[in-house]
């Protein structure tokens, strides 16, 4: 088993307020990874340290079995490996559904544009949404707005798919088509750390999974375990209230 | 003593007939000086926004400088002193002279019109390039900048319109635009009230023009995104 990414005493604060405090995580390659807490735990936080979109004040970040400091290391060339999709999608409305989808590699990777627009297609196709390729976002619902989102990402051929809240924004009947596009993605053996509210799909698809409460993980476990068996009081007060 | 009417109509209507010729003439001059200001305007209005998007501060604060002492000097003071203090220095034509002055009063406002339209893209939309690999520069131009300048389009085509008018003071330094133009026939014919009136059409008609162009730009940017 290949480690993917691990985080050692990772800090940060925002101001006064200190939002990480001494994270230690490790994620291995194909592991499916849900971080639950209350908002405000510092779940989005530590996801967004993880692509350095928030810069650690302290800790250790390990890729794929490299230390990465923004002080030495292209945080680029990083960002290139780990795919990102966000509560609000954050699509490029003044780009067609395919021109979202080949923006990073036709202009990060210098890939030709045959090639791009084949993958490219190829992918919406993998998210069902290939006769969508030609519509701009704003002719999107929510749902196909996020597939178009994880398309987007998995077009740079990441190592890890990072979530950040992705069916929060959605409305309800929305979550489904979203939520069984990341399941067989896990199925096909991404790498995925997953912040989420939503408990029935961390206890199905996730491998492992994280209750963080006030900036500190209070446990870890498989899911499984920590859904049926949690052992630290906190996260059974928390499971009582979200379950 | 009996002073005449103030507007005589038919005074009006032959007046309108005979000095079209030269208004038509004044009028391209106040068309290329408004295209000349606004050009180099946008230029370095564009520069001047960069420069106050930046991260370093020694550069907001050059930008900031500038914007604050060119909105807080009037136009014809401008237009004056590069007229008569710049041309000591580069011997400048009326016409240039009046140009630049009016290209950079435009630009601290159309530098302020660009950053206001970039900062109000979503702070969202360069996370999203960001976490794709693409530098700073990149997203900017990809991203950003894109979707900034389509909001910038209707404030800029107000600027320009507002440029059209002040371009009027370029006058004072003997440019034969609209304006100086009137002020020569009114002074010769003495129909003041009536001449002015006639140039006050042939701005408003090219406000008009100006403004049917705008909407059109406005209106095919709008489609492209739809």
């Amino acid at each position: 088993m290949k480690e993917m990414i691990r985080v050692e005493k990772l800090n940060k604060s925002f101001g006064d307020l200190h939002v990480l405090k001494d994270i230690d995580l490790t994620v291995n390659e194909s592991d499916v990874l849900c971080l639950v807490g209350a908002s405000g735990s510092g779940k989005s936080t530590l996801l967004r340290c993880l692509n350095f979109l928030e810069i650690r004040d302290n800790g250790k970040i390990i890729f794929d079995g490299e230390e990465i400091d923004p002080k030495t290391h292209n945080l680029n060339q990083v960002r290139q490996k780990v795919g990102m999709v966000f509560q609000h999608f954050n699509l490029f409305p003044h780009k067609t559904v395919l021109e979202n989808v080949i923006e990073a590699p036709l202009m990060v990777k210098k890939t030709n544009k045959v090639t791009a627009v084949k993958e490219g297609k190829e992918l919406l196709e993998k998210v069902g949404l290939a006769d969508k390729f030609d519509v701009y976002p704003s002719k999107l619902s929510g749902g196909q707005k996020q597939r178009v989102a994880i398309a987007r990402a998995l077009a740079m051929k990441p190592d890890i798919m990072l979530f950040d809240e992705p069916t929060s924004a959605l409305d309800p009947e929305l979550v489904g088509e979203v939520l069984e596009t990341m399941k067989d993605l896990a199925k096909e053996g991404m790498t995925m750390i997953i912040v989420t509210h939503e408990m029935g799909f961390a206890k199905e698809v996730a491998d492992y999974t994280v209750y963080m409460h006030d900036g500190k993980i209070v446990e870890r476990g498989l899911s499984k375990d920590l859904f049926n068996n949690p052992k630290e009081e906190r996260t059974k007060e928390f499971l009582s209230k979200v379950l | 003593m009996i002073v005449g009417s103030v507007f005589d109509f038919g005074t009006f209507i032959s007046e309108l007939q005979r000095t079209y010729p030269f208004f038509i003439e004044a009028g391209l001059v106040t068309i290329q000086l408004t295209i000349a200001s606004v050009l180099i305007g946008t230029v370095i209005g564009i520069l001047f926004a960069l420069l106050k998007l930046s991260p370093l501060k020694i550069f907001r604060i050059i930008a900031g400088t500038y914007i604050t002492i060119i909105r807080g000097t009037p136009l014809i003071v401008q237009i004056f002193a590069l007229f008569y203090g710049f041309s000591q220095i580069i011997m400048l034509s009326a016409f240039w002279s009046a140009a630049l002055a009016l290209a950079v009063h435009n630009s601290a406002y159309i530098a302020e019109i660009f950053r206001g339209a970039t900062q109000s893209i979503d702070k969202g939309q360069t996370e999203a390039g960001r976490s794709l690999g693409m530098s700073g520069i990149m997203t900017m131009r990809r991203i950003v900048m894109p979707q900034a300048m389509r909001r910038a389009v209707p404030p800029l085509g107000n600027q320009f319109i507002i440029g059209l008018k002040d371009s009027s003071l370029a006058a004072f330094v003997a440019v034969d635009e609209l304006f100086r133009t009137a002020q020569g026939i009114a002074a010769g014919t003495l129909n003041t009230m009536e001449t002015f009136i006639i140039v006050g059409i042939y701005y408003l008609l090219l406000v008009m023009i100006f403004t049917v162009i705008v909407n059109a730009v406005e209106q095919r940017m709008a489609k492209s995104e739809k």
